[in-house]
């Protein structure tokens, strides 16, 4: 076992806390609004996560991310509405269209490299909008789709169901899908695939000359992040129940971006963190209006100036410098294998979060 | 002796400017081959074509009996074709054991279902790509340098690392651009003695390089361009008492 292997197992004991901390938040706080500036940082989180995917492991900036939001929030809206299909179906079939969706544009969009795939991916952004916000018999355009149904209630064997109308039925449903979401991730980014995604990161040119396809390896990463844009979208459908156009716009995907950078992007906790920190702040700012992006502005600048691996990469980094410092001075010139075994973990912890 | 690389009439222009033009060249199974030439003369790109970086614009390559030529670089790297380059490439923010990791991908059929299922391919397949990393840093002699990062390790070091990740793709032939570039006098020693191990454990060594004395010392055969064209080819002590090479290298009238 490398100890690249190993650090994957320590800190297991926080993950459980975590957990559990999760699961019984519904009943230490009490404000349901706050719960539900919980519920929407995770949904958040989980389109997130997919941004995180294209951009901080694959290393291709992708701004059309809302738009696949907007599919996934979308279809839920339309197939529950109008063609009085249950959430339950809808919810994947949201997933799949958004991942078909990003097939579409990647085949297209991947072909371009660095900063010309995300100006095109910009664009693509906008016309997702812009078709969302135009196409009335669809979509409603700008009224909107009023009154979407929360998901169908699930009957338990002992007679009596969950009902999605109940906040902490929403806030367990949005848990178990962060849950799953953060699962994936993991077992991708710890294995062959995320590692060809990373080496694409690091540089494409070496990646290609051992054998790695950079283009399909791109093309899948960037279906897997709109397929989990797509679970956010329909998350967000069942549970606001009106969805209008600015959701799909580019400004979403900005938002997305900034919760990445914050939180730290090509880090595990990095979506999560980011959204959570940016979610709450925003709200306890919501009587500055829009003027709070003059603090967002700011901070974000020394966030990305000081911190270019976000709050979750500034932390691991620090670990590491404090735990260099210990040594003596003469220790690490000539690294034993002790310390650089131990130098090499918390490296390692950094570059898989 | 059996031909595992020939070129033939390989050319390639930008623009008007033809970077390598005509170019018939052959490399036996089991030898060293050196491409030198003065700076310019296109020993880079003739690299970047026959590792599929460069399309060519005209002439054709053929691998091991099997024509290459136009191949993605990653379709050329599963034929068999590994290559370094002048300045060193690796994956920087990452472990030197995880820098080889990557190399064996070619060798895995594992997608991102096997990966989220965690498979028993999956599970074999990591631990094959693990066990060749192993294997091949043991071979770079960097078995020590597993776990550290790889921006901890001295430049000698990382052109190891280098060639040790072209070498963990298990090719047939191993590319060489300029692998003694940037490093001191006794560090080319122990890189010409891995470059040696490297061709005593069957795998075809073509290389660019600019230490003359390295070259003599090394290959078997050298071949000689100048302006995009091969002026000579022979053994080296043959090229160093080739008279069109002397020119080209000191200058004077053109003889080719």
């Amino acid at each position: 076992m490398t100890p690249s292997i190993n650090s994957l197992r320590s800190g297991k004991a926080i993950y459980l806390a975590l957990g559990l901390l999760a699961l019984a938040l519904p009943y230490i706080i009490t404000s349901k609004y706050l719960l539900h500036v919980v519920i929407m940082c995770y949904m958040y989180a989980i389109a997130i996560y997919g941004l995180n995917l294209i951009l901080g492991y694959t290393g291709q900036l992708s701004l059309a991310h809302a738009g696949f939001y907007g599919i996934g929030a979308y279809t839920v809206g339309i197939l529950t509405l109008k063609l009085h299909w249950s959430f339950w179906l809808a919810l994947p079939a949201a997933c799949i269209l958004a991942s078909l969706a990003g097939i579409l544009v990647g085949l297209i969009s991947l072909r371009l490299k660095s900063h010309y795939f995300t100006i095109f991916s910009l664009c693509v952004g906008l016309i997702l909008f812009l078709t969302i916000e135009h196409w009335d018999s669809l979509t409603e355009g700008v009224r909107g789709l009023i009154g979407v149904p929360p998901p169908n209630p699930i009957p338990l064997p002992g007679g009596g169901s969950i009902v999605f109308t109940d906040l902490n039925a929403q806030y367990y449903l949005v848990l178990l899908c962060l849950v799953f979401t953060i699962f994936v991730m993991n077992r991708i980014i710890n294995s062959m695939v995320g590692r060809t995604f990373m080496a694409i990161r690091n540089s494409e040119e070496l990646a290609s000359t051992i054998g790695i396809n950079v283009f399909t390896s791109k093309l899948l990463s960037f279906v897997i992040s709109a397929f989990f844009a797509g679970l956010a979208g329909a998350l967000f459908a069942g549970y606001i129940r009106f969805l209008g156009p600015p959701m799909s716009h580019p400004n979403m995907t900005f938002e997305f971006l900034l919760m990445l950078l914050i939180g730290g992007q090509g880090t595990l906790a990095g979506p999560l963190v980011g959204a959570l920190l940016v979610n709450t702040v925003t709200e306890s700012l919501q009587f500055m209006q829009s003027y709070r992006y003059v603090v967002f502005g700011p901070f974000l600048i020394l966030v990305v100036m000081f911190f270019p691996r976000g709050i979750t990469g500034g932390y691991y980094s620090l670990k590491n410098r404090i735990r260099l410092k210990k040594q003596p001075r003469a220790a690490h010139k000539e690294a034993p294998p002790v310390l650089a075994a131990d130098h090499a973990k918390t490296k390692s912890e950094e570059l898989r979060g | 002796m059996t031909l595992i690389l020939n070129t033939e009439s390989l050319t390639k222009t930008f623009g008007g400017l033809s970077a390598v033009s005509t170019v018939d060249f052959n490399v036996q199974k089991g030898e060293i081959m050196a491409v030198i030439g003065p700076n310019g003369a296109g020993k880079s790109t003739f690299f970047n074509l026959i590792s599929g970086f460069l399309p060519p614009s005209g002439g054709r390559i053929v691998f091991s009996e099997e024509e290459i030529t136009g191949l993605p670089a990653h379709a050329v790297a599963l034929k068999g074709i590994a290559r370094t380059f002048q300045t060193t490439h690796l994956f920087p923010n990452s472990l030197v054991i995880d820098n080889l990791i990557i190399g064996n991908r070619l060798r895995t059929r594992m997608n991102f279902m096997d990966s989220i299922f965690k498979t028993s391919r999956a599970r074999r397949e990591e631990r094959e790509s693990l066990d060749n990393a192993r294997e091949i840093l043991d071979f770079v002699g960097l078995g020590e340098a597993a776990s550290r990062p790889v921006d901890s390790i001295s430049q000698e070091a990382k052109k190891r690392l280098a060639i040790g990740l072209a070498l963990a793709t298990r090719p047939r032939l191993l590319l060489l651009d300029e692998p003694a570039a940037g490093i001191n006098f006794n560090e080319t020693e122990s890189l010409m003695h891995l470059i040696n191990k490297i061709r005593d454990s069957g795998i075809t060594v073509c290389l660019i390089e600019h230490k003359m004395k390295m070259v003599m010392n090394l290959a078997d055969r050298i071949t000689v361009l100048n302006y995009g064209m091969k002026i000579a080819e022979g053994t080296p002590g043959e090229i160093q008492s080739d008279l069109r090479v002397i020119e080209a290298y000191l200058g004077g009238n053109e003889v080719a």
